[in-house]
C-alpha cells in the first residue's frame, strides 16, 4: 500500500488569497503563523514577532490567523484530488494524502502529474507530490520535492530515503512536543533519523515509552498507520429542468412539487432537515442567466409544501402570475443550512402549540402573503416608530438596534399604545394663533394652546403638556428629510387623550398616541 | 360534567344556573382565561367569548396576561400596535403574532388565527353584522379561544371602556406623562354598567387599581370565581 501525499506550502498565506509575488504573513498570538517564499526572501520566518517582521520588511501584508478560513479554502482542493482518485485523507490543511494509484494513470509518477496539472488548474499553483511506502516517508519526499513537481521513494527505500534526513523534520505539528523532541534527540547527540533508526527498537521503547517507540518507527519508514479516509459530502442541491420552459408562476409552483418532494425525502434519509433555504431560477437562455435568487429562512424547518410555497412567493413577480423576465427553464434548491433532524423532531405527544402556530400562519399567508404575518421586536432608537420592527413570519430579525441603551433624545416611559406608521401632519398654534415652534437653542417659541391633526375634526384645546425633547437624528445625512433637528412633545387635549407630536423644522407631525 | 354544583351562597342562584346553562349549551366547556387583576370581581375572560374594548392599551391589557401565562396571542389590523407599549403592559412579544394589514381578508384572517392561538385581538376594518358575528363566535367556542376587538362586535359578552381619563405628570411645559387616572366601566348585555379607578397606567409601571379602603357589598360585586 503506497502513499501519496500532495502538500501546499504556507497554505494559511495561500488561502487569504494573497497572489504569491508579494510578501504575506498569516499572523497568530502577535507572531508569524506562515509566511510565503516573497516574505522569507525578507528575511521572515515562522515563529517571528510581528513587530521584528515588520521591521523585516515594511512591505508586509498581515493576515489574521482563521483557521476555518484555511479549511474552507482546502476543500476546493480535496474535491479536486477526489474526482481524480477517491479516498482522500485530510490531515490538516495545505496536506492530504491517498493511497498512490498503482497503474491507472500509467504509473506513479505519472498519477503525480495528473494530480499537480489539475490542482494548478484549479487555481493552487505551489503544490508538491512525495510518493513512497509510508505516509511519514511520503509528506518527507513531498518537502523535499520542486514546486508543481514529485518525488518518488521506490518501495523499500523508505528507510535509506530517511536515513539521510535531520531531526528537525520530526519537528511538525502532527506530531505533539515534537519541538522538545529534537532538542532532546540533538541533545543525545543523534543528528539524522538513521541516527535515530540505528538505535535497538527495544531500547528506545525502554528509554521513552510508547511517544519514542512510534518516532523510531517512523524514523524507520515502517509507521503502519493508515489515514482515515474520508467520505464525499453529499450533494444536497436539487434542480428541476422544465423542458419546454414555463411562463407562469403557477405552472411552475405545480411542476416544482415532486422535486421539492424528494428535495425534502433526500435529506430526511440523511437525518437532516433544511431550516435555511436557496431558491434560484435561471431563464432557459445560452448563458443560464440567473431570473430571481433568494434565501428564506423557516422558523422550524421546510416541508414541501414549505419548499412549494416559497418558489410561489418568490416568483409571483408581477400580479397576473407572469414572469417579467424570460420563462423560467430551471429552478434549483439549495440548502443553506441543514441541521440534525433530532434537533427538530416532535415530542411524543406531538409538536406542541408552536407546530400548531406555524400551520395556521402559514393559511394566513397563502391568503395575503409572505410579509403580510409579521412578529414585533423592541428595538432601541429615539422616536416611537423607530424603537419597533416589525419581522416577517419565519425570518430572523437582523441589524436589530440594541433596546437597552440609552438613545438619548427618546422618550420616556410610559410608551405610546398606538405608534403611527405614516405620522399626521398637525398644526400646533400659541394663544394668539401663532405657529410654535423650537429654535435651534431648543426654546418654544410660545405656548402651545390649540392643534389641529388632520384625522381629528376640528381645533382642539391644549389642557397640558411636556417637553421638547430635542434630538439631532442623522445630522450628517442631508438627504434624508427627517435630518437634523427635531423635538418632540407630549401634549394632553382636553378630551384627556395624550399625543406625541413632533415639531420638526416648523412642521408638526402626531407619531403617536397614548390611547 | 358530573362534578356537584358548587353555587356561590350570596349569589342570585337563578342568574348562576342560567350561567351554567349556556356554558353546557355548545358542548364545550368554557374555560375561564388568566384575566387581568383589576378586574378582579368585574370580569372574567372565557373562552368562547367576545368582549369588546374602546382603546388600544385596554385590549394590549387584555392580552397581557393570558400571554404572560404562556398562550399565544394575535394581533388582526392593528397597523398602528405600539410594541413597547405592548411589551410594558405585559405581552410577551416572542408569542405574539401580528397581521398588520389584512384588507379585506381580515375575517379568514381571524378565523385562521382563531383556530392556533389563545387570544386574537381584532381591529375590525368595516361594520360586522350580526351574521359574521356568529360565525366567528362559533369557532371561538370551538376552539377555545377568546376574541377581543376594538370596535363593534354584535353579541359582545361585556364591553369595557375607559369612561374617564385624566393624565398626571405633565404640567405646562415640565416634567413628563406619568400615570393616568382612568375610570374603567364594564358593561355586560344590557346590566348596568359597572364601574372601577385605576392607576393606568400607574407612575411605577404596572395597572394597579385605586381601592378606597371600604370593600364595596358582595351584591354589587358578584364572585364570578365561583363558575370556575
Amino acid at each position: 500500500m503506497r502513499a501519496l501525499v500532495v502538500w501546499c506550502p504556507d497554505w494559511p498565506v495561500v488561502a487569504t488569497g494573497s497572489t504569491g509575488a508579494l510578501p504575506a504573513a498569516v499572523i497568530a498570538r502577535g507572531g508569524v503563523q506562515a509566511c510565503n517564499q516573497a516574505a522569507r526572501g525578507f528575511g521572515v520566518t515562522r515563529g517571528m514577532r510581528r513587530r521584528d517582521a515588520q521591521s523585516r520588511c515594511p512591505g508586509l501584508t498581515l493576515f489574521d490567523a482563521n483557521p476555518e478560513r484555511d479549511v474552507r479554502a482546502f476543500e476546493p482542493v480535496l474535491a479536486a484530488v477526489e474526482a481524480l482518485r477517491p479516498g482522500v485523507a485530510p490531515l490538516r490543511p495545505g496536506l492530504l494524502a491517498i493511497r498512490a494509484p498503482g497503474r491507472f494513470y500509467g504509473g506513479e509518477e505519472l498519477a503525480a502529474a495528473t494530480i499537480a496539472e489539475r490542482l494548478v488548474e484549479v487555481g493552487v499553483r505551489d503544490v508538491r507530490i512525495g510518493i513512497a511506502d509510508d505516509l511519514f516517508s511520503a509528506e518527507q519526499a513531498a518537502r523535499l520535492a520542486e514546486i508543481q513537481d514529485w518525488r518518488v521513494v521506490e518501495e523499500g527505500g523508505s528507510a535509506a530515503f530517511l536515513a539521510g534526513l535531520p531531526v528537525d523534520v520530526l519537528a511538525t505539528d502532527s506530531l505533539p512536543d515534537s519541538g522538545d523532541l529534537v532538542g532532546l534527540l540533538r541533545r543525545l547527540g543523534l543528528r539524522t533519523l538513521g541516527d535515530l533508526a540505528a538505535l535497538p527498537a527495544r531500547d528506545v521503547l525502554t528509554r521513552f515509552g510508547a511517544y519514542g517507540a512510534k518516532v523510531h518507527r517512523l524514523a524507520r519508514g515502517v509507521d503502519p498507520v493508515q489515514p482515515a479516509t474520508r467520505t464525499p459530502p453529499p450533494d444536497l442541491v436539487s434542480e428541476v429542468v422544465f423542458e419546454p420552459a414555463l411562463v407562469s408562476v403557477e405552472a411552475v409552483s405545480f411542476s416544482v412539487r415532486r422535486t421539492a418532494e424528494r428535495f425534502v425525502a433526500e435529506l430526511g434519509e440523511r437525518g437532516l432537515v433544511c431550516t435555511a433555504l436557496r431558491v434560484e431560477a435561471e431563464a432557459d437562455d445560452a448563458k443560464r442567466s440567473l431570473l430571481s435568487a433568494r434565501s428564506w429562512v423557516h422558523s422550524r424547518w421546510f416541508g414541501a409544501n414549505d419548499v412549494v410555497d416559497r418558489v410561489h412567493w418568490q416568483l409571483q413577480a408581477t400580479p397576473a402570475g407572469v414572469l417579467v423576465g424570460a420563462p423560467v427553464g430551471l429552478v434549483r434548491f439549495v440548502p443553506e443550512t441543514v441541521e440534525p433532524a433530532a434537533a427538530h423532531a416532535d415530542g411524543l405527544w406531538g409538536g406542541g402549540t408552536d407546530e400548531l402556530i406555524d400551520r395556521g400562519v402559514a393559511r394566513v399567508q397563502a391568503m395575503l402573503g409572505y410579509d403580510a404575518v409579521v412578529v414585533p421586536v423592541r428595538q432601541g432608537g429615539r422616536s416611537p416608530a423607530s424603537r419597533q420592527l416589525l419581522v416577517p413570519w419565519g425570518e430572523r430579525p437582523s441589524a436589530v438596534r440594541a433596546p437597552d441603551l440609552p438613545w438619548p433624545g427618546s422618550m420616556p416611559s410610559p410608551a405610546p399604545s398606538r405608534v403611527f406608521a405614516e405620522p399626521w401632519a398637525t398644526a400646533v398654534v400659541g394663544p394668539a394663533g401663532q405657529p410654535v415652534t423650537v429654535t435651534d437653542r431648543g426654546v418654544v417659541t410660545a405656548v402651545p394652546t390649540r392643534f389641529h391633526s388632520g384625522s381629528g375634526s376640528g381645533w382642539q384645546v391644549i389642557d397640558t403638556w411636556a417637553g421638547p425633547w430635542p434630538a439631532d437624528e442623522q445630522w450628517w445625512d442631508g438627504s434624508r428629510g427627517t435630518a437634523g433637528m427635531v423635538a418632540r412633545f407630549q401634549i394632553v387635549g382636553v378630551d384627556g387623550r395624550a399625543w406625541l407630536m413632533r415639531c420638526d423644522g416648523g412642521q408638526w407631525w402626531t407619531e403617536a398616541s397614548y390611547d | 360534567m358530573s362534578a356537584p354544583i358548587v353555587l356561590a351562597p350570596r349569589e342570585q342562584t337563578l342568574q348562576q344556573l342560567q350561567e351554567r346553562i349556556r356554558g353546557m349549551q355548545d358542548g364545550v366547556p368554557r374555560v375561564p382565561l388568566p384575566t387581568h387583576p383589576v378586574l378582579d370581581g368585574l370580569l372574567q375572560l372565557r373562552t368562547g367569548g367576545a368582549y369588546e374594548v374602546d382603546r388600544a392599551s385596554l385590549g394590549m391589557a387584555l392580552l397581557a396576561t393570558p400571554s404572560a401565562e404562556g398562550s399565544w396571542v394575535a394581533v388582526v389590523g392593528a397597523p398602528d400596535f405600539g410594541v413597547e407599549a405592548a411589551a410594558e403592559l405585559g405581552v410577551d412579544l416572542t408569542r405574539t403574532v401580528l397581521v398588520p394589514d389584512p384588507g379585506e381578508h381580515w375575517l379568514e384572517t381571524t378565523a385562521a388565527l382563531v383556530d392556533v392561538v389563545g387570544v386574537v385581538l381584532l381591529r375590525p376594518p368595516v361594520g360586522v353584522t350580526e351574521r359574521t358575528a356568529s360565525r366567528i363566535a362559533a369557532r371561538l367556542r370551538k376552539r377555545s379561544a377568546a376574541l377581543i376587538v376594538q370596535g363593534e362586535w354584535p353579541g359582545a359578552e361585556a364591553r369595557i371602556s375607559l369612561r374617564s381619563s385624566a393624565w398626571s405628570g405633565a404640567v405646562a411645559g415640565h416634567g413628563r406623562l406619568r400615570s393616568r387616572r382612568v375610570v374603567l366601566g364594564v358593561q355586560r348585555g344590557s346590566a348596568p354598567v359597572r364601574e372601577v379607578e385605576l392607576w393606568f397606567p400607574s407612575a411605577e409601571g404596572p395597572v394597579v387599581r385605586i381601592e378606597y379602603g371600604v370593600e364595596r357589598p358582595a351584591l354589587d360585586a358578584p364572585r364570578m370565581e365561583a363558575l370556575a
